[in-house]
């Protein structure tokens, strides 16, 4: 077992771990954090897609042994973050989530595309996007919030 | 799945790391971002004693600008490549490649030197640096030593990589204003590792004409010389090259004779 400090959301979080378990094992087993989706634990379905230091990763192929000291942002993390909340009500609008299982990795991705990429056009998106699966095949909504939420932010006179 | 037990290290220089390793007896496994060896590890598919966890170490995250080379650290990211942060001494080649690995989120982990040392003949910085004959620097007990990535990379998975050595750079090449370059693969989806990747580089002020196919079941296979590439161009060139490299299934010939086509059409004539 290993003692391992992470600042996850903004909270110092100390806890032990089996060195083998991933990060993600670790948010919703050891830290009850359980809006992280485990889907295949091997890195292709980014339901598990987090932040660590501020960037897009998978908590599944990351182990929490070698996240010693890092800033771990979750779903959870992201309640009072203007972005997600515009990309919120996007998902809501565009029906962009159905049984709901992707949609933290979804958010998690769909920010990193607001934020790093401005200009992105829908082709783009769904580029980046490829990443993340969706087995209610919901690509068709998920893109449009994305889309609606980058045309807001270019022109906040779209916003409604 | 879930990783079999092991001890996860992260030593706090690369001195140290070697010291792990030496100890070791080759029950421990270097790794950079984990994101090759992850998966494996999950999937059981490798079971290790200790993982020697080196993606956090300076003297590995650093980009030098030599005179004749870029040296990239082992531990630079893909991301890092991709966003432009490292000289481009490849008129765009790198930033290309890297940001057309895997995904984004995986990019931001993911190793150059964790890649090449993994040696998946799909990953495409397998293909790159064969492409270029990059050097890849390795460091062990007895310090350091440089060797070209043709020799470097022995078949799938295996590499010249001794079990108490890790790399700890790989060099590229300047590329000259001259330089025209290609890099085409296909993938059934983004981000997935390649079917077929084809290849050219051309730089007329330094001689050089390399042309690959990549994504093999072996490692990728390069020809050299402006009139090897010549004779790729001329009926019948591509179907010996894809004889030579041992492609034998229709699809597959297709494929990668379609992305050697397009990269040579990219660079024109040469």
């Amino acid at each position: 077992m290993k003692t391992i400090t992470l600042h996850v959301n903004g909270l110092e979080w100390t806890a032990t771990a089996e060195h083998r378990t991933h990060l993600a094992d670790h948010l919703r087993e050891n830290l009850g954090l359980t809006g992280t989706h485990i889907g295949c634990e091997h890195g292709v379905c980014g339901a598990c897609t987090i932040e660590i230091d501020g960037a897009p990763a998978r908590s599944c192929i990351t182990y929490a042994a070698a996240c010693e000291g890092r800033q771990v942002r979750t779903i959870e993390g992201f309640d009072h973050d203007p972005v997600m909340a515009q990309l919120r009500d996007a998902f809501t609008a565009e029906h962009a989530l159905q049984c709901g299982y992707c949609t933290p990795g979804m958010l998690v991705t769909a920010r990193d595309i607001v934020m790093r990429l401005p200009q992105a056009d829908e082709a783009r998106i769904r580029h980046e996007l490829a990443g993340n699966l969706c087995r209610c095949t919901g690509y068709r909504g998920i893109v449009r919030a994305i889309e609606r939420v980058l045309v807001e932010r270019r022109d906040p006179a779209h916003a409604d | 799945m879930k990783a079999a037990a092991f001890d996860h290290v992260r030593p706090e220089g690369v001195s140290q790391a070697l010291a792990l390793l030496a100890r070791s007896d080759g029950g421990a496994k270097v790794c950079g971002g984990s994101q090759s060896l992850g998966p494996m590890l999950n999937l059981r598919l490798v079971q290790v004693d200790s993982l020697i966890d080196l993606g956090r170490l300076d003297e590995l995250r650093r980009v030098e600008l030599l005179d004749n080379v870029l040296r990239i650290g082992a531990a630079v990211t893909h991301a890092r490549i991709e966003d432009g942060e490292l000289p481009d001494v490849t008129r765009g080649l790198l930033p290309m490649v890297a940001a057309n690995i895997a995904y984004r989120a995986v990019r931001n982990r993911g190793t150059i030197g964790g890649s090449l040392a993994h040696a998946d003949p799909a990953a495409d910085w397998v293909s790159t640096m064969c492409l270029l004959d990059a050097a890849i620097l390795l460091v062990g007990p007895k310090g350091e030593r440089r060797i070209r990535a043709s020799a470097f990379f022995i078949g799938p998975f295996t590499t010249a990589l001794e079990t108490d050595e890790v790399i700890a750079a790989v060099e590229v090449p300047h590329f000259s204003p001259q330089a025209r370059w290609s890099y085409r693969k296909v993938c059934r989806k983004p981000g997935e590792f390649a079917d077929a990747i084809g290849a050219a580089w051309v730089d007329p002020g330094q001689g050089i004409a390399r042309a690959l196919m990549g994504s093999l079941d072996s490692m990728p296979f390069v020809v050299e010389g402006v009139e090897a590439l010549g004779a790729l161009r001329r009926p019948g060139g591509l179907s010996q090259m894809l004889d030579d490299a041992g492609v034998t299934e229709p699809y597959e010939r297709d494929v990668h004779a379609a992305m050697l086509r397009r990269a040579l059409a990219d660079i024109g004539e040469s």
